[in-house]
Parts: structure tokens; C-alpha cells; sequence
């Protein structure tokens, strides 16, 4: 699978950025080359130099240590924010498919009223009840987008079920959850990796959105989202406040977008490029 | 169709009950009560008043009580009143800010209708092509760029650097009833460029992409070897008998991208200081307004609704095997 990944053009720039980015977010104190957090009167505003690669800020920080650190904000939320995500929808999305009937429609509906609240709307709904912060945009973010997931594992649990492999485990006297998660599942883990890797970008975008908009990670905590928020205020005057952190985002949220396009590519037969 | 009709509706109705159920869920779940924050930053909040309030918002009845009551005012559009120091009615708030939303969201789905199915059709008939190859990178770019970023280089470029588009509100503050009608046409023209166009962008992307697929699929049919078998011209078997069945998927898509369109709106919104109520829904989040907070959302998600089943009838009437009325 790897392999084929690295052979699969798109998919290995895709597998590659998404590498270095890990890496930068593990090792930050390492290569991050000054503390994001210090601030340098004197050295406010400058612009990207030799010293300073991406400029400095309003406090005189250094914008590269605290794209580095950002980093790390942005892969948490995302990573963590489509796990939720994941397992509500598999959940849900298996007990509709195997089950049927009642259970089914119920799931479904729940489904298709989550789908008719513009997401950004109900995100800020929620947060206005809580506390602005990378636990509580995690939750939200995860809460509001498992329908997608939900879907295709109850579409993929409707096909299957009816399948030789499940009659006869089913005639064997195997429970319902060993069916579920030993038998069927497995069976829909391509596309749901898909889709997890997919997630991973949106959900970032969608971080990176809240905190711009003052409702997501706070500062000083350095998010991509909140370095643009400084990057509006300065805008006449900085353009490199507002350029790189919004390059850092495009090139993480494309990165896993590549890699997810060619994960699909690999594990769909039908998208088997020609 | 009338049946399919029905049938559709009835569902909708059960959504949108569904919508309101769980916008309700969501006020009451919140941890601490819509009133705290009055009573918070109040020294002068004694319990009794505290009693009082609740009595006049009608927090001290059972759950039932308090969603049927609010479901009641909903269907005269009574949604409350804003905690902001105007206490104006939350309906009035939203009123008078949804035409802006609504002309900015009518005007990208244009946008969007009108560059995004040539450009996908075209990818489409040259697969594998340069302009395929390009256009496929521009929508790769387009699903990752974050709308605000694009709106902050748009800032960058139109607004300060060259100066040539203004890039906050919807009309001159100075000057500005001094204007013909063409002038303040022209007016408001120049201040929706750059909003209407962030907004459209990522929208332009996921339809042309769709568009590309669906027509590469539909051309890969045997209807359409049929066509070719037939002698008629590449140009009929193309438009006439492809591209329609290629369109019929679009409408849906389209009706499903409304929430995505009008979520937007929160954003754009808030940087170019549209007073649409994307900017009305930041504003009373940022004031912890929930009456604000939860009329907008409510309202919103009927509008998606509403979106939704436009969607659907068009649908119906596009697509023969609805509109003859087998199933």
C-alpha cells in the first residue's frame, strides 16, 4: 500500500508534505529557531529577512517559530477531530445499515437534519455556549461532520449484509457485534481511510476559520487561523503577517487532499487510473 | 410526480420538525442557563430578579411547555428578543439583514452555475488534455484554499496595492445618497466583486469537478455508442444526448451545496463587514446573544430547507421519469 502510494504521482507529494509536516509538529522545539512566545520590541513588524525568514509580528515574534508550533494546533484538531468524527459515523452508519428498519430511519433522518444546518452555523451555536478552545473545537468539529461517514458505511453495511460470508457466520450463531466489527467492517476500512484523510483537511480549514474568526484556538497559542487574524489588522503594512500562515494552511489542507484523491485511487477499483 | 411531490414534502416536514427539536436540544443541553450571562457581569442581579426573568422568558416551565411555546412563537416568527442593549425583536434583526445574504449567495450560485458546467463539460471532452491538467490543479488549489485567506490577498491586491475595489461594506459611507440610481448601482456593484467572488470560489471548484466526472461517466455509456453507431454528429451526440443526462445530477448537487454557501457567509461576511446575517450570527456569538444566536440558526437551516426543495422540484420537472410519474 505504501509503495504504491510513493508511485502514485500526486499521492507521494501528497504523502511526502504530509511527512515533513508531522515531523516539523513533533520536533518544533527542535528546529523551531526561535521561542514562538518571545516577544522582541525590538524587533516589531519586520520584514522577512535572513534572521527572521518569515518576518516578525506585532510583538516582534518570530513568524516562522510560530508557523512551526502552529503546526501543531492544526494536525491535533485535524487528526483528532475526524477521529470522533470516524467513530460516530461508523457507529451509527453500521447500526442503521445492519439493522434496518426502525433503527435505520431514525439514523437517517438524524442524518439528513444534521446535513440541512450550514455546518459553520451550528459550529458557532455550540461554541457560544462554551469556552473557546483546542479541546472544545475538536468535540464541535467532530460532532458536526460525521454524516458523510455515516453514509457510505450504512450503504456498505446494506450491500453486505445479505453477502454468503455474513449468512454464515449468522447461521454459525455469531452475535451481532462480532458480525459488525469483525466480519463486515473490514470490508468498508478503504473508503472510511479515505475519508479520514479527507476530513483531516476540511476539519483543519475549518479550525483555522473559527480561530481567524476570534471563536477557535486563543492567542497567544499560535494557530495559522489567528496569526491571519493579526495578518488583517496589518494588512497595509505587513503583507508577510497575513501571506504565510494562509500559504501554510493551503499546502497542508491540499496535502492531505492529494494523498486522500490517490488513497481513493488505490483502493477503488472503479477510479483505477487508466 | 405529484405523489413523488408528496411524498417529498412530507419528509421535509419531518426535517424541518427535526431541525427544531435539535436546535432546542442544543439551548437547553448548554451548560448554565441563557440568562448567566446578564446575570454575570450584573453586581446589581439579585435572585429575585433573576426569578423574575425566568418567569418572563418562561425558563421556570417544563421542557415540553417551553418547546411547544417556542415552536409557537416560531410560526408567527416570534423568536424573542435580543439580549443586545436595543432588546429589538430577533425576527426584525434577521429581516432586514437577509436580503444582503441572500442577493450575495443568489449571485455566486449564478457565479458558480455559469463557470463551473463549461469548464467541467470541457474538461471533460479533453480528458487528459493540457486545459484538463490545468483545470484539475486549480481545483485541487480551490477545495484547499481557506475563503478567508483568498479574501485577505484579494484585500491585499484590489484594495490597498492597486486601489482599485473597495473592500468593506455594501455601499460608499460618503457620498453615497448623492448617487443616481446607476451611481449607487454601480456602487454596490463594486463593493459585492470581491465578496461574491470568495464567495463562489470554493463552490466553483466541487461543481466542476463533479461536472467533469458525471459527463466522463454518462459519455462511457452504451446509450452513447449507440449515438455515435448511429451516425449522428459528435456535436448532437454531445450535447443533445450526453450533456443532459449529465445536468440531471447538478440540480441535486446544487441544492445540497446551500448550507455550505450560506455557512460561508459567516466568513466573508465578517472581513468585508457585509451586514448580512453571516456577520449578525459572529456579532451575537462574539456577545453571547442567544436569542440572536438561535434565531439565526434556526432561520438559516429553514432557508437551506426551502433550498432543498426548490432543489427537488426542479428535479422533477428536469428529469421525464419523475414528471411522467413512474416512480
Amino acid at each position: 500500500m505504501f509503495k504504491n502510494i510513493l508511485r502514485h504521482p500526486l499521492g507521494a507529494v501528497g504523502l511526502i508534505v504530509v511527512g515533513l509536516l508531522v515531523l516539523a509538529a513533533f520536533l518544533a522545539p527542535l528546529i523551531a529557531p526561535y521561542n514562538p512566545y518571545a516577544i522582541d520590541v525590538k524587533h516589531v513588524l519586520e520584514a522577512p529577512s535572513l534572521a527572521h525568514p518569515c518576518g516578525t509580528d506585532l510583538l516582534g515574534r518570530d513568524v516562522l517559530s510560530r508557523l512551526i508550533y502552529g503546526a501543531r494546533v492544526s494536525l491535533e484538531v485535524g487528526i483528532i477531530a475526524v477521529g470522533i468524527s470516524i467513530v460516530i459515523g461508523v457507529l451509527l452508519g453500521a447500526l442503521a445499515g445492519y439493522f434496518g428498519g426502525l433503527i435505520d430511519s431514525l439514523i437517517s433522518r438524524l442524518i439528513d437534519i444534521m446535513l440541512c444546518f450550514p455546518t459553520i452555523f451550528l459550529i458557532l451555536a455550540v461554541i457560544a455556549y462554551l469556552e473557546p478552545s483546542i479541546v472544545n473545537i475538536m468535540i464541535v468539529i467532530g460532532l458536526t461532520s460525521w454524516m458523510g461517514v455515516a453514509r457510505f458505511v450504512r450503504a456498505e453495511f446494506l450491500s453486505l449484509k445479505e453477502r454468503e460470508f455474513v449468512l454464515a457466520e449468522k447461521a454459525l450463531g455469531a452475535s451481532a457485534s462480532r458480525i459488525i466489527f469483525l466480519h463486515i467492517l473490514p470490508n468498508a476500512l478503504p473508503p472510511i481511510l479515505v475519508s479520514a484523510t479527507l476530513g483531516v483537511g476540511s476539519a483543519i480549514l475549518i479550525e483555522s476559520a473559527l480561530s481567524f474568526l476570534g471563536l477557535g484556538v486563543q492567542p497567544p497559542t499560535p494557530s495559522w487561523g489567528n496569526m491571519l487574524t493579526e495578518g488583517k489588522e496589518t494588512l497595509e503594512i505587513a503583507w508577510w503577517l497575513s501571506v504565510f500562515p494562509g500559504l501554510a494552511i493551503l499546502i497542508t489542507v491540499l496535502a492531505f487532499n492529494l494523498l486522500g484523491e490517490a488513497l481513493q485511487d488505490l483502493t477503488d477499483p472503479r477510479r483505477r487510473p487508466r | 410526480m405529484i405523489r413523488w411531490l408528496a411524498k417529498r414534502l412530507l419528509e421535509l416536514i419531518l426535517t424541518f420538525w427535526g431541525i427544531t427539536l435539535l436546535s432546542f436540544i442544543i439551548i437547553h443541553l448548554a451548560p448554565g442557563e441563557p440568562l448567566s450571562p446578564m446575570a454575570d457581569f450584573n453586581p446589581k442581579f439579585t435572585p429575585e430578579m433573576r426569578e423574575r426573568l425566568r418567569a418572563q422568558y418562561g425558563l421556570d416551565k417544563p421542557l415540553h411547555v417551553q418547546y411547544w411555546n417556542w415552536l409557537k412563537g416560531l410560526a408567527s416568527f416570534d423568536l424573542g428578543r435580543s439580549f443586545a442593549p436595543d432588546r429589538r425583536p430577533v425576527w426584525e434583526k434577521i429581516k432586514e439583514r437577509l436580503p444582503v445574504t441572500l442577493l450575495i449567495n443568489a449571485l455566486s450560485m449564478l457565479i458558480i452555475f455559469v463557470v463551473a458546467i463549461p469548464l467541467g463539460v470541457l474538461s471533460a471532452l479533453k480528458e487528459g488534455s493540457l486545459f484538463d491538467r490545468i483545470t484539475t490543479v486549480l481545483v485541487f488549489i480551490g477545495y484547499a484554499m481557506p475563503g478567508f485567506w483568498l479574501a485577505l490577498l484579494l484585500m491585499l491586491l484590489f484594495g490597498i496595492k492597486w486601489a482599485i475595489l473597495p473592500i468593506s461594506g455594501i455601499h460608499s459611507l460618503m457620498g453615497y445618497e448623492e448617487l443616481s440610481f446607476f451611481g449607487k448601482v454601480l456602487d454596490w456593484a463594486k463593493h459585492l466583486v470581491l465578496p461574491v467572488f470568495v464567495s463562489a470560489f470554493g463552490g466553483l471548484a466541487g461543481l466542476s469537478r463533479f461536472m467533469r466526472s458525471t459527463m466522463i461517466e454518462v459519455l462511457r455509456q452504451d446509450f452513447i455508442t449507440t449515438a455515435r453507431a448511429k451516425g449522428l454528429p459528435e456535436r448532437v451526440v454531445i450535447y443533445k444526448h450526453a450533456l443532459r443526462n449529465a445536468l440531471l445530477p447538478v440540480i441535486t448537487i446544487l441544492g445540497l451545496s446551500v448550507p455550505g454557501l450560506v455557512g460561508g457567509s459567516v466568513i466573508f461576511e465578517s472581513i468585508f463587514s457585509i451586514p448580512g446575517v453571516g456577520q449578525l450570527m459572529w456579532q451575537a456569538v462574539m456577545a453571547r446573544d442567544y436569542p440572536v444566536i438561535m434565531g439565526n440558526l434556526v432561520i438559516v437551516s429553514i432557508l437551506t430547507l426551502l433550498g432543498n426543495l426548490l432543489a427537488d422540484i426542479c428535479y422533477a420537472l428536469a428529469d421525464p421519469r419523475i414528471r411522467l410519474g413512474k416512480n
